[in-house]
């Protein structure tokens, strides 16, 4: 531990203060810090010099932690002795061609060309189609069969690639290829100018157009010389965080009840959710909140007739969810497929590090807005959980009490009201140089992270993104061990994670 | 049993009665913008520069609806005196000359391709392909099969096999990664057959134009009816769908 910097949630650090480690060094503490309940935010490489380096950005408890070391271009993996590790090297494998060796599943992450131009890990040249070079996990047998599925689904949702290995209908093992969505984003990000910014950032994901909104937006108040957000932004900031979990929480209760073929929650939750959006609309002209969110703070003030809608609004909505769920969660057809389906037992999500709605659903009662808060989220008691035992009712369980939590806020939030006038917040100007910072989040999903490393001329060299469904793509993997295929659009919803925010 | 009626009970009818009645959206919405032809030059040089899209042609005061992500920036910067966004959610259009828009859309209903109409006025079967959308314009349309929109009572259905589709729904700006399954998918559709391009980013690339990671749909696959929006308001979308097809 001595060897890592604290650094804090937003704040900037000049980047020579970053501790840089000899490699051997580097992989010990990470490993000693990961091995003793420590969890990994951020592990990506970087270029400086026309050198490769590695930073981490760790936490443990409410405290962040960062440290950097030289990357060799092969080196012995972390993941081959802790599997927190798992996602995160890959990823540097084929952002920056650096092998881990003995990486028990090392496979491409989203299939395109590294930026630094050297040797593909993987054998690939990009001139065939998705996936190329990947060696998909096969179980072998008799009885055993294999259903591939995707990209295209069969609902309207995003591309993806699952293979099954089958006994009969137990699935053995569930492998998720993904990549079908890549963009590019974290390049654009360095290349596009300064105006272009905020669009892609709310396009990163956009049901999460507001985390990753306020996340980029901390990240360049931290490093720049422009205002601080003032107290109307950071209230209208939370609500309109609170108000995309609650449209995202309501909508998948409903998708929940549906795909176990119970359809009056299905339609209600469907139709609130819908109120939220409305709600966003108010607070910003979007349906998902776009545009409301800049650096320096917001872009529209609230006045008090519409502050009063929201809250009649809320005030309405409540004692339906209330109803609605009572319908759901008492149904005995709907609890005999929710209990005990799609375990995650404690053990597995510490060890793969859960975050969000899975990890609390699974016992690790980690939340951003708690251990590391930011705007006026740190004002409220944490959502308290009672049901943890991992599996889809647990997940379906915790966003109930979720929602009711966030219900309270928006309405404390908006109800204060003086919400009416906001100084708008001017373009950005140059940030300063040589300089880090890493932003924390509570998306609805869970720990979202934004990194941002400067040059010497304050451009931004690196710009790094974590969505929840990094950690958590290979929870739902690990939840259909052993169970039926046929619930695993069950399991899939209880997730309902990011394909565009992981594939980037 | 007893839970289920009174829940009925309490949530009732809720189906909206568009497109038979008139439907007003928040005022704070931001749907189709109204340009002051006759505003300041310098203003309008200054709301172009700023737009974080590139959209807005100063000179010609035009606005291209397929690169806008309707974000208000050059409402709030030309205090609407060269640009402000009204409510009016109707912004499809069948031919991509009308995208760049001079404040004036033409009736969609009369350009639109009169054999679709013919063919697909009374029953379209559609088949949505994801080519690397945020899942604003994939949540947006999945919304239209919730009770207020109910866009089965409209003959209109999203279906899972490209076999049963008349066409292709397509949102995104085309990841490389999805290029070939977006064209197979389109291959298996029978002809004759439509192509529906949504949201900004399948119009124009939106967000992301310029990536090297995406291929433009428009060089992809021939386009019949282009919804602008970032993401397009579910009442665009349908709207867009009634008039191309059934006005």
């Amino acid at each position: 531990m001595a060897n890592l910097l604290p650094v804090f949630n937003g704040r900037m650090v000049p980047r020579k203060e970053i501790p840089v480690l000899d490699f051997n060094l580097f992989r010990k503490e990470l490993l000693n810090f990961a091995a003793d309940g420590g969890y990994i935010v951020q592990f990506f490489g970087f270029m400086e010099e026309d050198a490769l380096k590695a930073l981490a950005v760790l936490r443990k408890a409410d405290q962040l932690y960062a440290v950097s070391c030289a990357l060799p271009d092969e080196y012995p993996s972390l993941t081959s002795e802790n599997g927190k590790f798992h996602l995160f090297e890959r990823e540097i494998a084929e952002q920056f061609g650096a092998r881990p060796l003995h990486h028990p599943w090392l496979k491409p992450v989203r299939y395109h060309v590294n930026q630094r131009g050297v040797e593909d890990v993987f054998g690939n040249n990009y001139s065939e189609d998705i996936p190329g070079n990947y060696e998909y996990f096969r179980v072998e047998g008799e009885q055993i069969h294999e259903v591939g599925v995707g990209p295209v689904h069969a609902g309207i949702i995003e591309p993806g690639h699952f293979r099954f290995q089958c006994i009969g209908e137990i699935v053995l093992h569930l492998e998720i290829q993904l990549g079908y969505q890549h963009r590019g984003v974290e390049k654009l990000l360095t290349s596009f100018p300064f105006k272009r910014l905020p669009v892609v950032v709310e396009g990163i994901a956009g049901d999460t157009a507001m985390a990753n909104s306020i996340s980029y937006a901390q990240a360049i108040e931290a490093l720049s010389l422009c205002h601080d957000p003032d107290n109307t932004a950071r209230t209208l900031r939370t609500a309109a965080l609170e108000l995309e979990r609650l449209a995202c929480h309501v909508g998948d209760l409903g998708a929940l009840s549906g795909d176990v073929a119970f359809n009056p929650p299905a339609a209600y939750y469907g139709r609130l959710r819908g109120e939220f959006l409305n709600l966003l609309v108010i607070l910003s002209g979007n349906r998902f909140g776009r545009g409301l969110i800049r650096p320096g703070g917001v872009t529209m003030p609230l006045s008090e007739k519409n502050a009063d809608l929201v809250v009649a609004k809320i005030r309405e909505v409540r004692p339906e969810i209330i109803q609605v769920a009572d319908l759901l969660f008492t149904a005995h057809t709907v609890l005999s497929r929710f209990e005990a389906c799609g375990r995650v037992s404690r053990e597995t999500a510490m060890d793969i590090g859960l975050v969000g709605v899975a990890g609390r659903a699974s016992g690790i009662n980690y939340d951003a807005r708690v251990d590391f808060p930011t705007e006026r989220s740190g004002e409220f008691a944490p959502c308290p959980h009672i049901r943890q035992k991992g599996g889809v009712y647990s997940r379906a369980w915790v966003r109930y009490e979720e929602i009711l939590h966030s219900l309270d806020q928006v309405e404390k939030l908006i109800s204060a009201g003086n919400l009416d006038s906001t100084i708008i917040p001017s373009p950005v100007q140059h940030p300063a140089p040589n300089a880090f910072v890493v932003t924390v989040n509570e998306a609805w999903r869970g720990e979202l992270s934004h990194c941002i490393l400067t040059d010497e001329q304050g451009r931004i060299a690196r710009y790094k993104v974590k969505d929840p469904s990094f950690h958590n793509w290979t929870g739902l993997a690990m939840a259909l061990r052993n169970e039926q295929i046929s619930d695993f659009p069950l399991n899939n919803k209880s997730f309902n994670l990011s394909y565009c925010g992981f594939d980037l | 049993m007893l839970k289920l009626i009174s829940t009925r009970i309490v949530q009732g009818y809720r189906t909206s009665p568009y497109p038979k009645k008139v439907i007003h959206l928040h005022s704070s919405y931001r749907g189709r913008p109204s340009i002051n032809r006759d505003c300041d030059p310098d203003l309008a040089a200054r709301c172009a520069a700023a737009c974080p899209q590139d959209a807005i042609d100063p000179e010609k005061r035009l606005i291209d609806l397929g690169r806008c992500v309707f974000c208000g920036l050059c409402e709030r910067l030309s205090q609407g005196s060269f640009i402000s966004f009204t409510t009016n959610f109707e912004l499809g259009v069948a031919d991509p000359a009308h995208l760049v828009y001079d404040g004036n859309l033409p009736e969609l209903a009369a350009h639109s391709k009169q054999h679709f109409k013919k063919l697909f006025g009374r029953s379209l079967q559609l088949r949505e392909v994801s080519a690397a959308g945020c899942n604003c314009c994939e949540a947006d349309t999945n919304v239209l099969n919730t009770p207020f929109f109910d866009l089965s009572r409209f003959g209109i259905d999203f279906v899972a096999s490209p076999r049963h589709a008349d066409g292709v729904f397509v949102t995104g700006p085309v990841s490389r990664n999805m290029k070939t399954a977006l064209l197979d998918t389109y291959a298996a559709v029978p002809s004759p057959k439509v192509v529906i391009a949504t949201g900004s980013c399948a119009l124009s690339g939106g967000p992301f134009r310029d990536s090297t990671e995406i291929v433009p749909l428009t060089e992809l696959l021939e386009v019949d009816l282009f919804i602008p929006g970032c993401p397009p308001h579910p009442l665009t979308i349908l709207s867009a769908m009634l008039r191309f097809f059934k006005d």
